[in-house]
């Protein structure tokens, strides 16, 4: 694999891991565990594909943005559902985002099978999506698509609004202490956590339909190989700064992508990837601890000497 | 319908429910101590791996014996973690899922490459107990499983009275509700986790073990299949406490033997979502518990 071959098919790699990086970092700022963003990215693939092949006819430009919208909408839904069971029944979305990434991947599944499969009935995928449906290329000739660009201006586009809106100050708040938040600051702590709930599954729900529109231009059960967990990863080396993100996403995205050539050139198991996000998950974690440790031994050396004064 | 065709549903009920069951309740041990592993995949995962490795080479009594060891060895990972760096425990048990997923995932393909689809470990077989499998319908769901399922049977009682009765069982409740209070008695509440997770881990573990030396014959990557998140699920549903979870487990039996029924009998629905049907039924479930007041009090805290 050449340098510039590996170099771009890590761009492609990284964008949908953006987005998703995102989707996740904007969940954790909140403290809302967001841990569905694998199952968003589906559903936001699987209505990209939808509105694709049902709208073929459209003119290219208004077509991309319905099937980006779609991905956009279902995204948000499916989020919208685990927002709904925590705000009304209480039940704890860790559970409840992992049990609609299973239903998410069952839905594809029936999808892909059923009503978008393709007409001989022969392989469980959709047919590919026209010229018109999908997301221009870059560069002529590379698979580097135009969803990179987006990617990197909502990274910059939620970067701004975190740090310098009101709404982005009341995230903030939220994820700093709820109780605190609506005491001191008389932000309705619900209403900011069903918000980016919406808005953490829409950017994952992008994801999913810019990767379907702009590299796999199919439906079929793998076209994420993980994207919604590596998110996890993405965002925490990132430390939920969503400019750090990109930086994250091509790290993780050149790390699969050369796990995926290890594997192809020399034999080494592509599960390996896998392993190495775990670890420097735990790394990170462990890292964490070691400032918190130093923070705290500050702070009492801090007090002794204002004791001692 | 005929009897034949119950008999089958309530017998795969059972069996499927069983290594649910085991992880649940090694998972319910766990939060009472105030702690939820979300790494439970990754446990049960490693279990299974396990199984393989040492049923291959000292028969079916060593494969679980080495299925609960590997379940114990990621979960003193988790431990390490969570008790002594009082790290995020929903960030660590997702990383650990991964590495369970991931570390067995490329052992496998490592050592057994790619033929390993065609390796078979050795079985436990079905031990009918005699009379009480001959009870029509309940009996052979009940009384003809494999030995695993027995041991649920003795299980389920002693661990409820050993939470509720005993003073280990007080020392583990009161760090799960007051850790600073259970301190102030003289408990020491990181030791107290450390030997929740642990058994937790060896649970999941014998959950892994229980796929592969009584149901699958064999491992394959991936084959926990979310059952650590589903015995999540069904910890909240069972309230905490080992009926509750035991009564879940078999709801959730139930709900996937519905699957191979509704299969069977060439029932018009899709079976994609026949599939999704036990996922869908937790967050029904849940919805239905309202589980937070129930919940031990310092869960998820670090």
């Amino acid at each position: 694999m050449s340098f510039s071959a590996f170099l771009f098919a890590t761009f492609v790699r990284a964008t949908p891991l953006v987005l998703v990086g995102l989707a996740v970092a904007l969940a954790f700022r909140a403290k809302v565990l967001n841990i569905g963003a694998e199952g968003q990215l589906l559903v936001g693939a699987s209505a990209a594909v939808a509105v694709g092949l049902a709208c073929a006819a459209w003119p290219a430009v208004f077509l991309v943005i319905a099937e980006l919208a779609a991905g956009v909408l279902a995204g948000a839904l499916w989020a919208g559902i685990a927002a709904m069971l925590r705000e009304r029944f209480g039940v704890l979305e860790v559970i409840s985002t992992l049990m609609l990434n299973f239903v998410a991947q069952y839905l594809v599944s029936y999808l892909v099978r059923g009503p978008l499969q393709e007409p001989s009935r022969v392989y469980p995928q959709s047919v590919s999506l026209a010229e018109a449906a999908r997301l221009p290329a870059l560069l002529p000739g590379r698979q580097v698509h135009v969803g990179l660009l987006l990617a990197i201006g909502l990274s910059l586009a939620l970067a701004w609004g975190l740090r310098s809106t009101a709404v982005g100050f009341r995230v903030r708040a939220v994820g700093a202490g709820a109780a605190a938040a609506a005491s001191a600051g008389r932000v309705r702590v619900g209403r900011v956590v069903f918000g980016v709930f919406l808005l953490s599954g829409a950017l994952a729900g992008l994801g999913g339909a810019i990767e379907a529109t702009g590299n796999t231009f199919a439906l079929y059960e793998g076209i994420s190989p993980g994207f919604g967990y590596t998110a996890i990863a993405v965002a925490l080396l990132a430390r939920l700064d969503p400019l750090a993100v990109i930086a994250s996403s091509l790290f993780f995205g050149a790390l699969e992508v050369g796990a995926a050539a290890l594997k192809r050139d020399a034999g080494v198991p592509s599960e390996l990837a896998g392993v190495i996000e775990a670890l420097i998950v735990l790394g990170l974690l462990a890292a964490q601890r070691s400032r918190e440790v130093a923070l705290t031994r500050r702070v009492a050396v801090d007090a002794n000497v204002v004791g001692t004064a | 319908m005929t009897d034949g065709v119950v008999a089958a549903f309530l017998q795969a009920s059972v069996r499927t429910a069983t290594p649910l069951a085991l992880a649940a309740l090694g998972e319910l041990v766990v939060e009472r101590s105030g702690v939820i592993n979300i790494g439970l995949e990754g446990v049960i995962i490693a279990g299974a791996f396990g199984a393989l490795g040492f049923a291959g080479v000292g028969g079916v009594g060593a494969g679980f014996v080495g299925a609960a060891g590997a379940g114990i060895a990621i979960a003193v990972v988790f431990a390490l973690f969570v008790v002594n760096l009082r790290s995020d425990q929903i960030i660590a048990g997702t990383a650990i899922s991964m590495l369970g997923l991931g570390v067995t995932g490329t052992l496998y393909s490592m050592l057994y490459g790619s033929a390993g689809a065609a390796l078979r470990s050795p079985m436990t077989a079905a031990w009918p107990v005699p009379v009480l499998s001959d009870i029509p319908l309940a009996g052979p769901a009940l009384f003809n499983q494999p030995p695993v399922t027995y041991a649920l049977y003795a299980l389920v009682p002693l661990l409820a009275r050993w939470l509720h009765r005993s003073g280990a069982g007080l020392a583990l409740r009161a760090v799960g509700e007051r850790p600073e209070a259970a301190e102030g008695a003289g408990i020491s509440s990181d030791r107290v986790r450390w030997w929740a997770i642990v058994f937790g881990g060896a649970m999941g573990g014998l959950s892994g073990g229980t796929l592969v030396l009584a149901q699958v014959g064999t491992f394959a990557e991936g084959m926990s299949a979310g059952r650590g998140f589903i015995a999540i699920a069904i910890v909240v549903l069972g309230r905490w406490t080992p009926l509750g979870v035991a009564s879940a487990s078999l709801l959730f039996g139930a709900a996937s033997a519905l699957t191979h029924l509704s299969q069977a009998r060439g029932w018009s629905l899709p079976y994609e979502l026949a599939l999704a049907f036990p996922y869908l039924l937790t967050l029904v479930a849940l919805a239905g518990v309202r589980g937070r007041s129930v919940a031990p009090a310092a869960l998820g805290q670090r």
